[in-house]
C-alpha cells in the first residue's frame, strides 16, 4: 500500500511540475499575472508530493518491504536501520528520487523567497526548475521507478553494497546532490535573464546567494567523498582522479568560476554573457555528473547500451536541456550590453578574468580525461584508460598560478590598481609566505623537498594575503567588517590550508606493504607498528577478522589500531576497514591485505602528514561561503525589494 | 595603431599563447598517459612492446598462484581463451583476488616476457564482471569461453 502511495505521489508531482512549467511561461508570454501566480503554489504542491514519495520509499526500506524490487536489491534485514534509510540513495533509482526531492526543496526555498523578487522573475525561475523536474520525473517513472513491485517477494534482500556502508555515505550523496541541484537555481536564473533580456546588478544580487549556497553544499559533498574514499577504500589516498570523483569535481570548478564572475558582474556590470554561460555550464556538468555516476555508463558502455530506453532518454534530455539553453543563449545573449571600458590587467576584474580562464580550462582538461575513454570505447576505438598522471600533469600547472593570482587579487582594487600600491601591500605577505613556507616542512616533517616547499610557500601566500586584506580593512574601523568580506577571506585561507595539506602529504607521506606475522613490527617515519595478531568478531550483517596493532614512537606507545577485514553475509563481498590514528599533524593508517601462510598477513602501512589539513581547508572554504551567505546585504536588499531593482552598479572600489 | 588597440592586440596575443600552451600541455600529457588494453593472446602473439605500461585482463589460472614465503611477491598466470601470460606482482592483492577469477592489472612486460604488475584490480562484487575481462574472455568467433559457473553469475 505505502509504495503505491509513493508511486501515486510521484505521478501527481509530475502533473504539478508540468503546471509549474507551462502556466507561468504562458503567463510570461502573455503578461498575465494570474498565470504567473500559479508557479509558487505548484512548487509547494510538488514539494509535498515528492516528500510523500521519498518518505514512502524510506518507509519501505525501514520496514524491509522486499516486494519492492529496489528495496530487495539494496537492503537486508540485518542491515542497521540508519544504513537502511541511507540505502534509499544507494543506487540509481533512489538517487534520482533524492535528486528530485532536493530539487523540490530548492524550488520551495525560491518560492518562499519569491515575495522579494519581481513576480515575473520568480515565476520564470520556478517554471525553469519545474521543467527540469518534469524531465527527471518522466525518466524516473518510465525507466527507473523505485516503487516497482516484484512477486513473489524474496525472503531476504541482497544487501546494500558494502562499500557504501559507511557514515560518510549517509551524508555524502545528499550534500553532493544539494550542490548539483543548487546549480539548477543559478541555471534557472540564467534562463530567466535570457528570457527577460535583463542582466542587471539586481539580477546578480539575487543569483549570488543561491549560487554560493549551492557551492557550499557541493564543496562539503566533494570533501566528504574524498574523506569517505580515504576511510573506506583502504588505499590511504584522498583523491584518485576516478571518473566518479571527476564527475563531482567538474561542476565544482565551473561553479567556483561562476561565483567569481558573478562578483564582477555585480560590481562592474561586465562579463554578463559569460556569467550566464557559466551558470548554464555549471548545471550541465551537474547533470552530467548525476548521470555518469548512477546510470552505469562508467562501469560499462556496453551494459549501458543494452538498456536503450535509459541511454536514449538521457541523451535526449541532455540535448533538450543543454541544446535548448545554448540556443536561447545564442539568440538572446548578444542583447546584453557589453562593457565599454577595457578591463585593466592590474585590477580585480582583470585577475578574476584570469581566475575564470584557469578554472574553466582546468575543468575542460578534467572533462577530456574523463569522457575520452567512454567516447573511444563507444566508437570502437579500443579500450583505453587515462590515469592520474595525466590529471596531475594538466591540473597542477593550471591551479598553481591560480593560487598565486588569488593572493594578488585579494589586495587589488576594482577598475585599476597602481603597481606601487600593490608592491607596498604585497611585500609583507610575500616575506611571511616565503619564511613560513620554507620553515614549515623543515620544522614539522624534518625534511625538505623542492615541490613541497614551493607548495607550502604558495599555501602560506594565500593565507597571508587574505589576512593582510582583513587586517588592513579592520584598521581604524569601529564596526565589524561585513560578513561577505570575512567569508571571502576565510574561503581563501581555506584554499591555503588545503594547498599546504596537499603539498606536505604528497611530498612526505610514506607507504609500505609488508608481510607481518604476530609479534613482528615494521617501522615508518620513526613510528614502529607492531602486529599482535587477529581475532574473530561478528558484526550485525558481517563477520570480521580484526587485527591488533600497537604503534610506538621512541619506545613509547602512542596508539592502538584495529584494522579489519569484513565479509558481508548476504553478498559474500569482502571489505577492508582501515585502522587510523587521526592527528592534527599526521595520520597513521594501517589496513589489512590478505592472510598469508601461518598467521602472517600482508599489511599496508601509511604515514600521512598534514592530511587533515586537506579536508580542514575545504571545510574552512565552505564555512567562508556560509559566512558570506549570512551577510546582511542580501537580506537588506531583499527587504527593499523592487526599489533597488533598477539601481546602477556601485562605483565604490571596495564593498 | 592607437594605444587601446595595441593593448587589445597584446591581450588577445597573450590569451592565444596561454591557450596554446594549455592545449599543448594537455595533449602531451594525454598522449603520454593513455593506457591501452591488451589480452593474453595478443601478448603471446608478440603484438605488445616491452617496457610500455598497459592494462591486461583475463582469468587467474587455477593452481597457478605461488607466493613467496618471506615477502609479498606473488606469481600467477593470466589466461584468455587462447593463451596465458606469467604475471608477477609485489604488494597487497585486492580483496576479491582468487584463482579462477577475472582480474585487470596494470604494468609492463619485461624482456623475458613476464608481465610485471604494479597494480592489480579485481571486480568489486560477485555479480559484476569487468567489461575488460568479459571482452578478453571471448574467442575469435566472439563467444564467451568463460567457465560456465561464472557465466551464470553474470
Amino acid at each position: 500500500m505505502i509504495p503505491e502511495i509513493g508511486h501515486f505521489a510521484l505521478i501527481l508531482a509530475l502533473g504539478l511540475a508540468t503546471i509549474q512549467t507551462v502556466v507561468p511561461l504562458y503567463g510570461f508570454a502573455r503578461s498575465r499575472t494570474d498565470c504567473l501566480a500559479v508557479a509558487a503554489p505548484a512548487a509547494i504542491g510538488q514539494f509535498a508530493m515528492l516528500g510523500i514519495a521519498f518518505a514512502a520509499l524510506a518507509f519501505a526500506f525501514y520496514g524491509n518491504d522486499f516486494s519492492v524490487a529496489y528495496v530487495a536489491a539494496n537492503s537486508n534485514t540485518h542491515l542497521p536501520w540508519f544504513y537502511r534509510i541511507a540505502a534509499v540513495w544507494g543506487a540509481h533509482e533512489g538517487s534520482l528520487l533524492l535528486w528530485m526531492t532536493l530539487l523540490s526543496c530548492w524550488s520551495l526555498a525560491v518560492a518562499a523567497a519569491s515575495r522579494t523578487l519581481p513576480r515575473e522573475v520568480a515565476s520564470c525561475v520556478l517554471a525553469v526548475m519545474g521543467a527540469v523536474s518534469v524531465g527527471f520525473l518522466l525518466f524516473t517513472l518510465f525507466t527507473s521507478n523505485p516503487f516497482t513491485r516484484q512477486f513473489p517477494p524474496p525472503a531476504e534482500g541482497r544487501d546494500l553494497n558494502p562499500l557504501l556502508q559507511d557514515p560518510g555515505l549517509v551524508i555524502h550523496p545528499p550534500m553532493l546532490y544539494m550542490g548539483y541541484v543548487g546549480f539548477c537555481v543559478a541555471f534557472a536564473f540564467a534562463i530567466t535573464a535570457l528570457l527577460t533580456g535583463r542582466v542587471d546588478s539586481a539580477w546578480t544580487r539575487w543569483t549570488r546567494p543561491w549560487t554560493t549556497a549551492a557551492w557550499v553544499f557541493l564543496t562539503i559533498g566533494v570533501t566528504l567523498g574524498s574523506w569517505w574514499a580515504y576511510n573506506e577504500l583502504g588505499w590511504g589516498g584522498w583523491w584518485f582522479w576516478d571518473p566518479v570523483e571527476n564527475a563531482s569535481f567538474m561542476p565544482w570548478l565551473v561553479g567556483t568560476a561562476l561565483i567569481h564572475s558573478l562578483a564582477v558582474t555585480e560590481k562592474r556590470g561586465i562579463f554578463k554573457s559569460w556569467t550566464v554561460l557559466l551558470a548554464i555550464s555549471a548545471f550541465a556538468l551537474s547533470l552530467l555528473g548525476t548521470f555518469l555516476v548512477r546510470s552505469g555508463v562508467l562501469i560499462s558502455v556496453h551494459a549501458f547500451a543494452t538498456d536503450p530506453a535509459r541511454g536514449v532518454y538521457i541523451l535526449a534530455f541532455f540535448a533538450i536541456v543543454i541544446g535548448g539553453s545554448l540556443l536561447l543563449y545564442a539568440i538572446r545573449a548578444p542583447q546584453f550590453e557589453a562593457g565599454t571600458e577595457p578591463v585593466a590587467a592590474l585590477s580585480r576584474e582583470g585577475l578574476l578574468l584570469l581566475n575564470n580562464i584557469f578554472l574553466v580550462v582546468a575543468a575542460a582538461g578534467v572533462l577530456l580525461g574523463t569522457l575520452y575513454p567512454i567516447l573511444a570505447d563507444s566508437l570502437g576505438m579500443g579500450r583505453i584508460s587515462v590515469g592520474p598522471p595525466y590529471f596531475n600533469k594538466v591540473f597542477i600547472p593550471l591551479t598553481a598560478p591560480l593560487v598565486l593570482l588569488m593572493g594578488a587579487a585579494a589586495v587589488m582594487a576594482w577598475k585599476r590598481t597602481r603597481a606601487e600600491v600593490l608592491r607596498s601591500r604585497l611585500w609583507v605577505p610575500l616575506l611571511i609566505a616565503i619564511g613560513l613556507g620554507v620553515a614549515m616542512p623543515l620544522l614539522t616533517v624534518g625534511a625538505g623537498a623542492l615541490a613541497a616547499i614551493a607548495g607550502c610557500v604558495l599555501g602560506c601566500w594565500a593565507i597571508a594575503t587574505a589576512l593582510e586584506d582583513v587586517v588592513r580593512r579592520c584598521r581604524g574601523r569601529r564596526i565589524m567588517l561585513p560578513r561577505n568580506v570575512l567569508g571571502m577571506a576565510l574561503a581563501h585561507v581555506g584554499v591555503g590550508v588545503f594547498v599546504i595539506g596537499i603539498s606536505l602529504v604528497s611530498g612526505f607521506g610514506g607507504e609500505h606493504d609488508v608481510r607481518l606475522a604476530p609479534g613482528e613490527s615494521a617501522s615508518m617515519a620513526g613510528y614502529d607498528f607492531t602486529f599482535l595478531g587477529t581475532r574473530h568478531v561478528d558484526g550485525p550483517n558481517f563477520v570480521a577478522e580484526v587485527g591488533d596493532f600497537v604503534v610506538r614512537k621512541d619506545g613509547e606507545q602512542i596508539a592502538e589500531l584495529y584494522p579489519s577485514k569484513r565479509r558481508y553475509n548476504a553478498s559474500g563481498q569482502t571489505m577492508t576497514e582501515s585502522g587510523i590514528d587521526v592527528g592534527f599533524w599526521r595520520d597513521l593508517y594501517v589496513s589489512l591485505g590478505e592472510p598469508l601462510s601461518g598467521d602472517a598477513w600482508s599489511v599496508r602501512i601509511y604515514h600521512r602528514p598534514f592530511i587533515r589539513w586537506i579536508w580542514g581547508g575545504a571545510f574552512l572554504s565552505a564555512f567562508g561561503g556560509l559566512l558570506a551567505l549570512s551577510d546582511k546585504r542580501y537580506r537588506r536588499r531583499a527587504r527593499a525589494g523592487k526599489a533597488v531593482a533598477r539601481d546602477r552598479p556601485r562605483k565604490t572600489a571596495y564593498a | 595603431m592607437t594605444r587601446t588597440r595595441r593593448r587589445r592586440l597584446m591581450l588577445v596575443g597573450g590569451l592565444f599563447v596561454g591557450l596554446a600552451a594549455a592545449v599543448a600541455l594537455a595533449l602531451t600529457a594525454f598522449s603520454e598517459n593513455i593506457l591501452y588494453f591488451y589480452q593474453p593472446s595478443e601478448i603471446a602473439a608478440g603484438e605488445v612492446p616491452t617496457h610500455t605500461r598497459f592494462r591486461i585482463g583475463g582469468l587467474v589460472e587455477n593452481g597457478s598462484v605461488e607466493r613467496d614465503n618471506d615477502d609479498l611477491l606473488v606469481r600467477f598466470t593470466l589466461a584468455d581463451c587462447e593463451a596465458s601470460v606469467p604475471v608477477q606482482f609485489k604488494g597487497t592483492l585486492p580483496d576479491l583476488f582468487r584463482e579462477g577469477q577475472g582480474i585487470v592489472a596494470y604494468g609492463a612486460l619485461n624482456e623475458s616476457g613476464q608481465f610485471v604488475a604494479d597494480e592489480v584490480l579485481a571486480k568489486h562484487d560477485e555479480n559484476y564482471m569487468s567489461p575488460d575481462v568479459a571482452e578478453a574472455m571471448k574467442n575469435q568467433q566472439g563467444e564467451s569461453c568463460m567457465p560456465t559457473n561464472m557465466q551464470a553469475k553474470r
